[in-house]
This record gives C-alpha cells, structure tokens and sequence, in this order.
C-alpha cells in the first residue's frame, strides 16, 4: 500500500474510532448511571464495541452508532444472561442492565449524556488519586488496560486488577453519579481536571514512545469534551487551552537529528498556529467568564511565551508576575522553579538561584530530574561551570529519554570547552 | 516501599555499546541515586561465567542460569509506589542492555515467631 493510502486508511480507522467512543462512553456513562455497576456495563457493551472498532472503518460509520451498539449489546447480552441465569442466582446487575439496554435500544436518540457525572464519580476522593485517570480513560473512551498501563508504568495486570477494584469501590461505596452541587463543583471539578492533565502529560513528558502521543490525544479530546459539556466552567477551558499550548510545540521539541530542544531555543515557526488560535481564545473565554485558577493561570503562562513569535522576545515581566499569583495560590516547589527559571530572564541568574535556595534539601526535588537541568542551566549562567556540570550530571541519571540525555552531555560538553 | 533493583543484562550487547558514553550515563546515574532519599548504590558483579554454584554437595563453574542475559548487579530504591520504581529502572543504564527486575523488600509482620 503506497503511504498515502495508508495515511488515509489511518485516518478512516481514527475518524470511525472517535465516533465509536463518543458513542461507547455515552452508553457506558447512561448505563452505569442506573446501575451504579460500571464494570457491568462495560462488560455489556465491550464486544459491541471491538466488533465497531473492527468494522467501522471498514464498513463506514452508521447513520445512528448508538442504536448499532446497543442492537449488538443487546444480542449478546441476552445470550449471557441466559448463560449466567442457569448457572447462579443475584445476577441482579445483569439483569438490570439487560433491561436497561432494551429500554435504550427503543429510544436510543433519547439517551441522556451522562458521560460527565461518570467523570465525576471516577475522579470521586473515596477513589485513589492515581487511579481516577486511568478509570476515565477507561470508561469514557474504553481504553484497555493494556493500552493505560504503558503510558502509566505500570504492569498490564496489575493496572487491570487496580481498575477492577475501583470499580467495585464505585458500586460498594455508593459513589454517586451526579454533578456535584454548586458550592462543592470547583473543588471536584479541579479533581476531574487534574485527572485529565495528568494523562495528558503521561503523553508528554516521555515522548519517543509510540503510545505516548496517543495518550496526549485522548486527553485532548476529554478536554474538549468536558467544555462541551461544562460550557460555564473557566477552568475547564483553561486546561483545554494549556494542553493545546504545550500540543502546538509537539513538532518543536525536537530538531532534525531528533535531539531535545528547550522552549527558549524552539523555532517559532514550527508552532503549529491553529492550536494556539484555539488555546487563545479558549483563555479569553474563560477569563471573560470567571475568577483566576490554577488552570487559567498556567495557561496564561504559556500564552505570554508565545508573545516571542511575534515580538521576538517572551513576555518575562508578565510571565514572572503570573508565577507570583500561581506560587500564592498552590505553593509548589516545582512553581517555585519554574518561576526562578523565568526570574532569571528578567533579573538575573543570581536572583534565580537566590529564589531556588529554598527548595535546597527538599527531598521531591532530590529525584525530579527537571530540579537538576534548571539548577544546571542557572550556574551555567551564572558561571559556576563545575556547580553546573555537577547538577546536569545529577540530571542525564534521572533522564529516562535518550533525546533529553543526548542534549544534556552536549550542556556539559559545552561548558567544559567554554 | 523498599526495593531491590536486580540488574540482568547481555553482556555481548553491552560490549557493542559507546563504552565513554555509557560509563559516563552510570556516572550520572549513580550520582543521582547518590542524591536520591533512601536510595543506596549496589554493586557491579563479574560476569556470570566467572561465578561458582553449590548444589547440595556439588560445587560447579558458573554461570547459574544457561541464558543470554545473566545477573550483574543491583541497586536500591526507596519509592512511594511501584510507578516510582519503574521510573529508575527506565532510568538504569542497564535498562538498555537486558532486564530490571524490581523487587519489594520483604518487611517482617512481627505477627509470628
């Protein structure tokens, strides 16, 4: 097959994947919302949905996926029910859900999304911080745990077993499906929100890696979703917007030989345009509408550094000024670092390191490798060449990525020459 | 969680690699374990073949195990969780050239005697 005709099948099974999971999560989400028995809607419609993702793409799309999904999980589903009926009794949530499928299939333009009330019972703080990303991606695009695992470093089992048990925490625990009310929302939002970032950098810190990118897209597209259904929320859409800022730098990150390049040295044109258009007006959007967040704030970091593709420069003085409001707010150690890193721009490498002594002894940042490459990169600056080296030797040994690696000897190269 | 990093590589495939570039990646990455909390650097091992094995009362030549990647050396961790610790095995140099068994230390429950 010649490339492009490749390209084009690629883009015919990514086309008829997305409606697939558009559709698949809004079933999932009506489903479980009845039920409260996420697995066993999944279970229901999982082989409706691989028999989509299998001929979809070849087949077209159908004029209405939902009713196909729920025509073909109904058909199976009545088959295991059969199965398990002889078998046990208390095989209530199958049941149920049979009939929850068959109530469907009758009126399927009728179904309510409730994609994001399943959001917000995955991201639900009875659920263990680290595994509300992996259960959204799971339930709301019907991600395999196979798939999650590899962006997530964890073993396929083990990550299957976790997301096992959080399900059946959502049903013993009685995890409600539903939006939370007005006086809880920004809190619970925020941990929706934090749930979607956090896969989206899985797809981006560790790049090179074939699935990696992938996982930013879906995030992306969650992104998208949870706007669409939360139209209100700024800071929905101020998360949207930092993900499209650090996706429209994808192509920069890299030159030709496939070495690390950082934001200060990207070529400019190599942003891609429409995601910062996009990124841009989604901030507007969301300063218009409401107070700052955390979210907001970020994204309007990275807005003022996109001001060097027009004006040649990055924006510091504003770019500080965002870091003081963001370092009030959230009191990181790793904002406290990125600030020093744009303070030295406007004051200074002294200043920055100066800013950075409090972090000195802060056993997080003993093993976080960008904690290394800044401290290197302020003494370089600052001329302390052996203080330097030794922080950026500390960083290629917490490097994972042989692009970072390959960037960081050539630091120390260039130092010991200068 | 405590854990004892086994490192098993082939050596054939190590030899072909930049040997500066390499040692300088271990220097870096002993360095940053060195920093690490809790973290403690191993050993490097000869290579299997120069290893004995006792068997009951049978002492033969080594190696131990008949395959191509052989126990070289290991290190220890400190990680909050497993995710943690799979990051300084992507990390470990030897990670190139074989397999980074991770393995939690044992914690006695004290419940028996």
């Amino acid at each position: 097959m010649s490339d492009s005709g490749a390209a084009a099948q690629q883009s015919a099974e990514r086309a008829a994947a997305r409606v697939a999971r558009e559709s698949y999560g809004r079933l999932v989400a009506f489903l479980a919302a009845r039920t409260r028995d996420v697995a066993g809607a999944e279970d229901a419609l999982g082989e409706a949905f691989a028999a989509a993702l299998r001929m979809w793409p070849v087949d077209g799309v159908p004029d209405n996926p939902d009713a196909w999904l729920l025509t073909v999980a109904r058909r199976r589903q009545t088959d295991a029910i059969r199965r398990r009926q002889t078998r046990t009794a208390g095989e209530v949530h199958v049941k149920l859900i049979a009939d929850e499928i068959e109530d469907a299939s009758q009126a399927p333009d009728a179904i309510p999304d409730r994609r994001l009330a399943l959001m917000f019972a995955c991201a639900h703080p009875a659920i263990e911080r680290g595994m509300r990303a992996p259960l959204i991606l799971q339930t709301i695009l019907g991600m395999t745990a196979e798939d999650i695992s590899a962006a997530f470093l964890i073993p396929p089992a083990t990550m299957g077993q976790r997301l096992v048990r959080a399900k059946a925490r959502i049903k013993d625990a009685g995890i409600p499906f539903a939006i939370p009310d007005p006086e809880d929302l920004p809190e619970r939002l925020e941990a929706v929100l934090d749930a979607v970032y956090a896969a989206f950098t899985k797809g981006w810190s560790e790049i090179g890696d074939e699935v990696v990118p992938a996982m930013a897209d879906e995030a992306l597209w969650l992104g998208r979703l949870i706007v669409s259904l939360l139209p209100a929320e700024p800071e929905a859409k101020g998360m949207l917007a930092l993900m499209l800022y650090a996706e429209s730098r994808r192509a920069a990150r890299r030159d030709a030989t496939g070495a690390y390049v950082p934001l200060e040295q990207q070529d400019t044109s190599l942003w891609d345009d429409s995601s910062i258009r996009l990124a841009e007006a989604l901030l507007r959007e969301a300063n218009r509408a409401g107070p700052t967040g955390r979210y907001q704030l970020e994204a309007a970091i990275q807005s003022a550094h996109t001001a060097r593709r027009l004006a040649g420069q990055d924006n510091w003085r504003a770019i500080v000024a965002l870091y003081d409001h963001l370092l009030a707010r959230t009191h990181s150690p790793v904002v406290v670092l990125n600030r020093a890193v744009a303070l030295a721009e406007r004051d200074g490498p002294a200043a920055a390191l100066l800013a950075v002594d409090i972090l000195d002894g802060d056993r997080r940042m003993q093993s976080y490798q960008p904690y290394w490459a800044a401290i290197g990169h302020l003494r370089g600056r600052a001329g302390d060449k052996e203080g330097a080296i030794a922080a950026l030797t500390a960083a290629i040994g917490l490097t994972a990525d042989p692009a970072v690696r390959v960037y960081l000897h050539a630091r120390i190269a260039a130092l010991r020459d200068g | 969680m405590r854990y004892m990093m086994l490192i098993h590589h082939d050596d054939a495939k190590m030899e072909g690699a930049d040997q500066k570039a390499l040692w300088a990646d271990w220097a870096a990455f002993n360095e940053a374990l060195a920093k690490a909390d809790g973290a403690s650097p191993g050993e490097r091992l000869e290579p299997a073949p120069e290893g004995t094995v006792v068997r009951s009362s049978d002492v033969l030549d080594g190696p131990y195990a008949d395959t191509k990647e052989q126990f070289a050396g290991y290190f220890f961790v400190e990680a909050t969780d497993l995710e943690e610790a799979v990051a300084w095995a992507k990390r470990c140099p030897a990670s190139r050239f074989g397999a980074i068994e991770i393995r939690p230390v044992h914690v006695p429950k004290g419940d028996w005697k």
